[in-house]
């Protein structure tokens, strides 16, 4: 169930790495309870908005709150303890190469919590049934895996902690339908079952119409004007189709329209 | 990093006093970004002490890197010092022989073994099997987002990954050093003994009579420095690794280069130091030939 009280908070928030903006004065709220997807082209600046969130990119202005807490504020000791709130879900589930799976999904458990092994190995069992892995899986290294498989072990790793937020970066990338779909179902029941906020970060419109509450749509700065809104799209995936902004309706169809001009242009000039 | 000179459109400001101050201002730039990394790098090694001295890694985590780094190098660090060892005799028989002074010959290979070649070759093979692949295998992890990973289930990075190799370069680097240093002189006394006819009696007497617990003092101090240099260093380059696998790359192969030109400098300051110290403690040293 939606809430009406922010979980995630983000106000003004710009992000600038050098001489580059990647992002300027985005403003989101997510209440607890509801899932959005962040989509975009590439280079919009998705993946760093993720990342601000938790903490792991420092916004050069405006704030990031969770849970009405900044993490610019706390010590490292309060960092470390509100990150185990959140789940983090990366592009390439990012698992520790030199651990098995098991060890992977027990890291969190290991780091964080003094809980007895028997309670340990039952919670990882639990999750590695809810992810759809059979129990041979556990023994082996990421490097054994195929996609899929590393993405509900990453997961799996992401909920061990009974997060309250899970952040998503790329979910379906890299994967055939089925497994999309497969991992689409995957954080829907995550949601439902677990009751977390989530924001997934996406290129998929098939995730985004399926799985989100609602969606927001950012866009590249270099080819917006200086007095335009990052933000092009933010309502429920259903007013997407209605949207009279060429910009998103030629995202949403993939069409290329006049990129390959743009582009050709960019490469002879 | 201006680079205007090679266009052709900007010729026309190519005057000397102009090429002049572009020179200066990129010489400026480099100076620059050398002051910031070495900043950059002070305030990761400093952190990596902080986390040192308020939580120890878990054990097994501590005993994985000992193992890589130490046990692991063991081998070839002795085969390093016992050809070491050899070579020395080799190079140094034919301008002893001159002299007469062949039995000396352990004096100047042990007193060598102690005081140099052990401490840097040990760093060096540390530097190159270990440091290089602690950048590699570092520098995949940054790439791979293992290390946003680790930050994002809320343990620390440079806890849970830096400290442990940290410690170990610092911890089992005199190990490998007396290792290197122990097969050096016996690789030497075999050499000289075995293939050049030294009688073995006067070659221990000398042996024994120019090293002293000094020297094995002095080669380890050394090492430790050279240890803490290495760990601190590879792991910083594979902390800042660059995108892809030339980054990766590259970040093994700056780590051993700066870990190695680091080696050679310390080991000059080193030198000078600790024979200073020798000197205000004991003013009259011996040498070699003097006895």
């Amino acid at each position: 169930m939606v809430s009406a009280s922010p979980l995630i908070d983000l106000q003004n928030l710009s992000v600038r790495f050098g001489r580059q903006t990647v992002l300027r004065n985005v403003s989101i709220s997510v209440p607890a309870g509801q899932t959005l997807a962040v989509i975009g082209e590439s280079g919009c600046g998705k993946t760093v908005l993720l990342k601000t969130i938790i903490g792991l990119v420092q916004p050069t202005a405006g704030v990031v709150e969770f849970d009405g807490r900044q993490f610019v504020n706390l010590s490292e000791r309060d960092v470390s303890a509100q990150r185990t709130r959140f789940g983090f879900v990366f592009q390439n589930a990012a698992l520790f190469d030199s651990m098995t799976v098991a060890e992977n999904i027990l890291f969190p458990l290991k780091q964080h919590r003094s809980s007895n092994d028997a309670d340990q190995e039952r919670a990882m069992h639990s999750l590695l049934t809810e992810v759809g892995l059979p129990n041979t899986v556990l023994k082996k290294y990421p490097a054994e895996l195929s996609g899929g498989m590393r993405k509900r072990v990453g997961l799996a790793r992401a909920l061990i902690m009974r997060p309250e937020a899970v952040l998503y970066d790329e979910p379906t990338t890299g994967l055939d339908p089925i497994m999309s779909d497969v991992i689409n179902e995957l954080m829907m029941r995550t949601r439902d079952k677990f009751e977390v906020t989530s924001v997934i970060v996406t290129h998929d419109m098939n995730t985004a119409r399926k799985v989100a509450d609602r969606v927001v749509m950012l866009y590249p700065l270099n080819r917006l004007q200086p007095d335009e809104s990052q933000i092009l799209f933010d309502g429920p995936p259903s007013a997407l189709d209605a949207s009279t902004d060429r910009r998103v309706t030629q995202f949403i169809r993939g069409e290329a329209g006049d990129r390959m001009m743009e582009l050709s242009e960019q490469a002879g000039g | 990093m201006s680079t205007g000179a090679s266009y052709p459109n900007q010729r026309s400001q190519g005057g000397p006093l102009w090429r002049i101050s572009e020179g200066i201002a990129d010489f400026g730039a480099v100076v620059i970004r050398m002051i910031e990394g070495l900043g950059d790098i002070t305030l990761f090694a400093w952190s990596a002490i902080l986390w040192m001295f308020s939580r120890l890694p878990r054990r097994d985590t501590l005993i994985n890197s000992m193992y890589a780094i130490g046990v692991q190098s063991l081998p070839v660090v002795a085969i390093i010092g016992a050809f070491t060892g050899m070579v020395l005799a080799v190079q140094s028989y034919t301008q002893f022989r001159n002299f007469g002074l062949e039995t000396q010959l352990g004096g100047v290979i042990n007193k060598s073994m102690f005081r140099e070649l052990g401490p840097v070759l040990a760093a060096t093979m540390l530097a190159g099997r270990v440091g290089s692949a602690m950048a590699a295998e570092l520098g995949t992890m940054r790439v791979t987002e293992q290390i946003d990973a680790l930050s994002a289930m809320g343990a620390n990075p440079i806890h849970y990954l830096v400290v442990p190799r940290f410690l170990s370069c610092l911890l089992l680097i005199p190990s490998l050093t007396i290792m290197a240093i122990f097969m050096g002189v016996i690789g030497g006394a075999f050499y000289c003994v075995q293939f050049l006819g030294i009688d073995y009696h006067h070659y221990s007497t000398n042996s024994q009579r120019f090293v002293e617990n000094w020297d094995l003092f002095y080669g380890v101090a050394k090492s430790v420095v050279f240890g803490a240099v290495i760990g601190i260093i590879s792991c910083y380059r594979g902390f800042n690794c660059l995108p892809g696998a030339e980054g990766v790359g590259r970040a093994a192969t700056t780590a051993f280069v700066y870990s190695f030109v680091s080696i050679i400098i310390l080991d000059l300051l080193l030198s000078i130091v600790l024979d200073h110290i020798y000197l205000a403690i004991w003013p009259v040293a011996p040498s070699l030939f003097g006895g």
